[in-house]
């Protein structure tokens, strides 16, 4: 396996479970786990691996009960593009995601966690929409979620299944 | 008076002799590890290695083309030889995944599981005493469909020594004057074996002297490792004489579908579809639809439960040879077909001994054919985590087993 070919491994196998070992993806891959671990530390100080974390059902944390989308329409600025401003929003401990969009009537999506309406309500008004080159913001609050990163909220039944077959 | 009536209690006496099942049928074997089978499905918390059919859910693109189709209210009859459509699917699929070229129309048959595209073929060229050659240890209705069809199964066997590929100058030695076809199956459902390109040339260059039929099981091809060999079908001389076996079972994890299809020369395929005909006249239009979608764009799922099946196949191999079940790491199918005898205990009791000790079911080799004795089937079409629950458990087995030896 060449090293391309392992780093794209490592990350399908890391983008699955987090909590696999070196030792673990090592024994999947076929290649020596100092090798995997090596690849793992690069790929960190890359920064292509930013973290790891837990998909969890959040609705009961009190900090992110409320969630919305906010789309912004910025205006774009003379030096940086989109790029100043939006860097500048994801600083926001309560913005969640950020991504710059194509289409529509908007030009940056943002996720907000909240403790409640009011919360993220405010956080729009009075810091959001305040924020010189924010031209607008819309907001869509979150009603319930079915699936995250992949993963589904409610699994699949099981179903009867032989346990031996030829 | 007294004569006729004791002739009319004569013939009730034969009739009553006269056994109600077919001969042909009588003589089949039952499956000698069925008890066992039986054994496993009783238990509850068993870790099943025992199991030949994925255990991903169909993907969900395919689940719903199936759910579209009945709402649209498809709940008819198809064509016998199945949906032009997914025929025509089916051949432009053959023709950029397998670099054969099949005509929609008289080439190619769709059936209920590939099972039944076997079925079909064998009934279809074999006359009374027909040998039919195909090789051990291999799928369990090989043999008994032969006799069904009246014709003589001929197993060759395959070796450890050889990583289970089936030995061309073997297969050749078996041929006599009445042999009609060879049966293929690699990648191999119970072994994993695969046959390398040299291999299938030779066979080829075999069925081309001796002018036999090849019938190319590729249930488990897609589910190939290293580099794919190419079909025998491709080889000079072979296509007029192969009939492609294929399904969506394996590839596509959808066994309870039950669709297959067979592509192959047409005067083959119009005999087949006249058994088909007349005895199923044609798979469900449902599992038709969602094959159709399979194929339209279910590559990328099926790459990615391929490589899932990738990684379980290099912890399975690497932990039952750390703790001395030596096997060879397979190419193909999502088999591993280790060697037990070091155990000291015979297929069979190796199987039962680990099911009722440590709650693990495996398969024991002699399911495929005799000479699986010396080894079990274990499936890894089963979660990662509990492959590895099922190897600790496995390993602790042979320690017991090592402690009480020691102890005798």
């Amino acid at each position: 396996m060449n090293r391309n070919e392992m780093r794209r491994n490592i990350l399908r196998l890391l983008g699955e479970d987090g909590r696999l070992t070196a030792k673990d993806i090592s024994e999947r891959i076929d290649v020596p786990a100092k090798e995997v671990q090596a690849e793992i530390r690069r790929l960190e100080a890359e920064n292509v691996i930013i973290g790891y974390r837990a998909v969890f059902d959040d609705s009961e944390l009190p900090e992110s009960a409320v969630k919305a989308i906010i789309e912004v329409k910025i205006r774009p600025e003379r030096e940086g593009g989109f790029d100043k401003i939006a860097r500048r929003l994801s600083k926001f401990s309560q913005v969640s995601a950020l991504y710059l969009m194509s289409g529509g009537n908007f030009d940056l999506q943002l996720e907000i966690k909240g403790e409640s309406l009011n919360d993220v309500a405010q956080f729009v008004a009075s810091r959001l929409a305040t924020i010189d080159g924010v031209l607008s913001t819309s907001t869509h609050f979150l009603l319930k979620k079915y699936k995250e990163s992949g993963k589904l909220m409610q699994e699949e039944e099981d179903h009867e299944r032989l346990k031996i077959t030829p | 008076m007294n004569g006729s009536r004791s002739r009319h209690n004569s013939k009730v006496e034969k009739n009553k002799k006269k056994s109600l099942i077919a001969p042909h049928i009588a003589v089949l074997p039952k499956s000698g590890i069925r008890d066992f089978f039986e054994l496993v499905n009783s238990m509850d918390d068993v870790i099943s290695l025992g199991i030949g059919e994925p255990d991903f859910v169909t993907p969900w693109n395919i689940r719903e083309s199936a759910i579209y189709s009945l709402e649209s209210g498809k709940t008819h009859y198809t064509s016998n030889l199945g949906l032009f459509s997914l025929r025509k699917a089916i051949c432009s699929y053959m023709s950029s995944d397998y670099d054969l070229d099949y005509d929609p129309v008289h080439e190619c048959i769709v059936t209920v599981g590939v099972s039944e595209a076997l079925d079909l073929v064998i009934r279809a060229i074999t006359s009374p005493g027909d040998e039919i050659i195909y090789h051990e240890p291999c799928y369990v209705s090989y043999g008994p469909e032969i006799r069904m069809a009246h014709g003589v199964p001929v197993a060759v066997k395959t070796y450890e020594k050889n990583d289970f590929a089936l030995d061309p100058d073997d297969l050749e030695k078996a041929i006599t004057p009445k042999t009609k076809a060879i049966l293929l199956n690699f990648p191999c459902n119970p072994t994993g074996a695969t046959l390398t390109y040299e291999q299938t040339e030779q066979i080829a260059k075999i069925a081309v002297r001796h002018n036999l039929i090849v019938l190319a099981d590729h249930i488990y091809t897609e589910l190939t490792y290293g580099e794919m060999t190419p079909s025998i079908a491709t080889f000079l001389g072979m296509k007029e004489r192969t009939v492609f076996l294929h399904g969506f079972s394996k590839a596509f994890a959808m066994t309870g579908f039950r669709l297959g299809y067979a592509c192959g020369p047409a005067e083959i395929i119009d005999a087949m579809m006249k058994i088909h005909q007349y005895s199923m006249l044609c798979a469900s239009i449902t599992a038709q639809e969602a094959a159709l979608e399979a194929l339209r764009s279910g590559k990328k799922d099926m790459l990615a439960m391929k490589a899932d099946y990738r990684d379980r196949r290099n912890v399975i191999v690497k932990r039952l040879n750390e703790m001395g079940l030596k096997c060879f790491l397979p190419e193909g199918a999502f088999y591993i077909f280790p060697n037990i005898t070091s155990s000291g205990l015979s297929s069979k009791d190796f199987a039962t001994q680990l099911l009722m000790k440590k709650k693990v079911a495996v398969v024991p080799g002699t399911a495929f054919g005799e000479c699986g004795e010396g080894f079990v089937r274990c499936s890894y079409a089963t979660s990662m985590d509990g492959i590895k629950e099922a190897m600790d458990k496995i390993a602790e087995f042979l320690k017991e087993l090592k402690a009480g030896k020691k102890k005798k």
